[in-house]
């Protein structure tokens, strides 16, 4: 592991060794209940939680990363911990999603920086072995870019929809993707932040500190506004669908892929193999047996067992089975086509 | 296909594969391979394992299959069920199939067989017969296709090896037995990506996907200096070749892309795109639990075999990949075009009862539009 000092555990305090500095000044957590020196820390701890329920970047009193009191960057590293803690406390998953989410965005922001400053070699070496420590992504820098192989940029950039994201839009040489230091950070940011949720996730639940109850059962309150959204369906049919569907009523092939989607759509919309079936009677290669054994096959009661899905929309592009229109809403999944999601609080 | 025609096709297919063991071998790391065939009229049986060429020879010579296929991914149990078999990675594959690149050729060389009442006629909408719209397309491919195939595959190889760092020795070009060609790329750094993952890469390489912006086009604050270089590399030096033709005429090729603004560009891009992309299958590519047609089995929409090319400017599918006897057989035909195997010409054939050698007779009866006399 990495070798840091408390200035880069201020910026980065996720990483392992950060809880080393609270136990080395010798702090017990109920310490944090009771002494009036760390009420600080309690408060900064809050408003770095409240701040991430309201979907915000809690701003540090680190200057871009330096800062010349130890004591600052020590309370930035300490009210990170004891966020967890307290999130601990309220037992509330909503919060760790949260707040894992806005320390990624910070700790993004302090990487792009160590990336893109040209002149310090040993920030731009430091986020690289962050990089490769936590993601297991080799980067190399050369010139203004960061060089990643093709392959680990394939992994990492897959769920993002963007189409600038996709590998062709890309600058692409000698099996390598050369990004800039924002996109080599936005690549990781949602690793980061899984990585942040893993963290607290696996990180033990203390007994309730006294003088903390009210502190987190303002936090449990906030976690229970946060209500989810609920989602109605019109129930039309995308125009992917509705084109298979009108291919095979005009007698006309439609490609193994094309009713692989018709049909893994139909199956999780609720419809039966027998109610599917009928469909594909105007194929002109149609033979009952075959398509009864692989309707069966795709709703898991033969074979293997597993049920197949609908493929996504970035697949059926692929494969020129997408027939978007502006119906479509962003949507990346055919079977989300109608869905309204209302965030209305309960 | 009637029981006798079958049974000419297992005999043909039992005495290729029995006189050229030496042209079937199991691939590297066999026992890590997931096998599969299908025999005549009947389905696909797979998940089956085999540790070297002599269980391989075996299985063909006890089945007889029609088609012989073997997986591209590596698992640790390949004769388990497929969620049980323990993937480990996939080398990957591609198939480039003229029946896939819009060729001005096909029309004079494709035919339709009618479903319902067997009618052969080159008419590719309905039946003249019986007016059913319910049509299997077959085709004769010819040289055009097969150079056009060939075109497909120099692309292919220039991207992967200059763009995705691919070494040329692990490509490996085979002609697919039938229409096109299987390119194999072995110990790449893609061994371990997945299907989505592939399927970008599939995007990459037939140019699918692309924004103005990555050419240099951009919706607000045009500027004339993104634009890509004419020696530039990837598919922005591509592009560049394509579209300004030369380097003098680029300067004045770019006045008239920012003048027809953003959304011409992107049709004009899709265009392009349809030019120079590599025309490869997407699935096949994007798909890692597929077990694709062996090499050195034949390959029974043709009775042509699936072999190596080392040499892909010269090779010859119909002379090089036709490896059935001279041996004489009288056969019922209805082939309205013509073809040519190891350099002799056949057809056309109006519904005609004729003597012809075993591999031209293999050849048409795969095709539907021949049976035994």
């Amino acid at each position: 592991m990495l070798e840091l000092g408390t200035d880069e555990f201020a910026k980065y305090p996720f990483l392992e060794g950060a809880g080393k500095i609270l136990k080395d000044k010798g702090f017990p957590l109920s310490q944090f209940g009771t002494d009036p020196d760390l009420e600080p820390v309690v408060k900064k701890a809050l408003h770095r939680l409240k701040v991430s329920t309201q979907g915000g970047i809690y701003k540090s009193d680190i200057i871009d990363g330096q800062a010349s009191k130890s004591f600052v960057l020590e309370k930035e590293i300490f009210s990170f911990l004891l966020a967890i803690v307290l999130i601990k406390l309220t037992g509330m998953h909503t919060l760790i999603k949260r707040f894992a989410l806005a320390e990624s965005r910070r700790a993004e922001n302090h990487l792009e920086k160590d990336l893109g400053k040209a002149s310090d070699k040993s920030k731009i070496d430091l986020a690289i072995r962050i990089i490769y420590d936590l993601f297991n992504i080799d980067v190399i820098k050369e010139n203004d870019f960061f060089k990643i192989p093709v392959s680990d940029y394939l992994k990492h950039s897959i769920d993002f929809h963007e189409r600038e994201w996709k590998l062709i839009n890309r600058h692409v040489e000698n099996g390598k993707v050369l990004l800039t230091p924002d996109k080599t950070v936005r690549l990781i940011r949602k690793e980061l932040g899984n990585y942040i949720i893993s963290k607290i996730t696996n990180a033990p639940t203390p007994p309730m500190i006294p003088g903390l109850e009210n502190i987190v059962n303002e936090l449990t309150s906030i976690g229970k506004d946060l209500t989810p959204s609920y989602t109605v369906t019109t129930g039309e049919y995308p125009p992917c669908i509705k084109h298979a569907i009108d291919i095979l009523e005009k007698g006309e092939n439609l490609p193994h892929s094309g009713r692989f989607m018709l049909a893994t759509f139909l199956l999780s919309k609720g419809q039966s193999v027998q109610q599917i079936a009928p469909l594909f009677k105007n194929a002109p290669d149609y033979n009952e047996r075959v398509t009864l054994y692989q309707l069966n096959h795709l709703s898991g009661t033969s074979g293997s067992g597993t049920q197949y899905s609908c493929p996504s929309c970035e697949k059926l592009k692929t494969q020129s089975l997408c027939f978007i229109t502006s119906d479509c809403d962003n949507i990346v999944n055919p079977l989300q086509f109608g869905r309204k999601k209302n965030n209305a609080r309960s | 296909m009637q029981e006798v025609d079958i049974q000419f096709l297992e005999d043909s297919f039992k005495k290729y594969y029995f006189n050229h063991f030496d042209q079937i071998k199991v691939p590297e790391r066999t026992s890590e391979r997931e096998f599969g065939y299908q025999k005549f009229n009947s389905g696909m049986t797979r998940h089956i394992s085999i540790k070297n060429d002599k269980e391989l020879h075996l299985l063909l010579i006890q089945n007889v299959p029609s088609d012989v296929y073997c997986s591209n991914a590596y698992y640790t149990f390949p004769n388990s069920p497929m969620n049980e078999k323990d993937w480990k990675e996939a080398d990957l594959i591609f198939d480039i199939d003229a029946k896939d690149l819009n060729l001005s050729c096909r029309k004079s060389h494709t035919i339709s067989i009618c479903n319902e009442c067997n009618e052969v006629s080159k008419n590719l909408t309905r039946c003249l017969k019986c007016n059913s719209s319910k049509l299997e397309k077959k085709s004769l491919p010819c040289r055009n296709c097969i150079d056009a195939s060939k075109t497909e595959v120099s692309k292919l190889s220039e991207v992967l090896i200059n763009d995705l760092a691919i070494d040329r020795e692990n490509i490996q070009v085979y002609f697919s037995g039938n229409e096109g060609f299987h390119v194999y790329v072995y110990n790449s750094q893609f061994q371990q990506i997945g299907s989505r993952e592939r399927s970008e890469l599939v995007d990459y390489i037939s140019l699918h996907g692309a924004i103005p912006e990555t050419f240099g086009m951009k919706k607000l604050k045009q500027d004339r200096a993104s634009f890509p270089d004419f020696d530039e590399k990837g598919w922005r030096g591509r592009f560049s070749k394509q579209v300004f033709g030369s380097k003098s005429k680029r300067s004045k090729i770019i006045t008239e892309l920012l003048s027809n603004g953003y959304s011409s560009f992107q049709k004009m891009l899709d265009d392009v795109s349809e030019n120079i992309g590599v025309k490869i299958d997407p699935n096949v590519t994007m798909d890692i639990h597929r077990i694709f047609r062996l090499p050195g089995s034949i390959n029974s929409k043709s009775g042509l075999a699936k072999i190596h090319c080392d040499d892909l400017s010269k090779f010859d599918p119909y002379t090089e990949a036709s490896f059935l006897s001279d041996d004489s057989v009288e056969v019922f035909a209805n082939c309205p075009i013509e073809f040519r195997l190891k350099n002799k010409k056949f057809g056309p054939y109006i519904n005609e009862k004729i003597s012809m050698p075993t591999f031209a007779a293999v050849y048409m009866i795969c095709k539907k539009l021949a049976r035994i006399a």
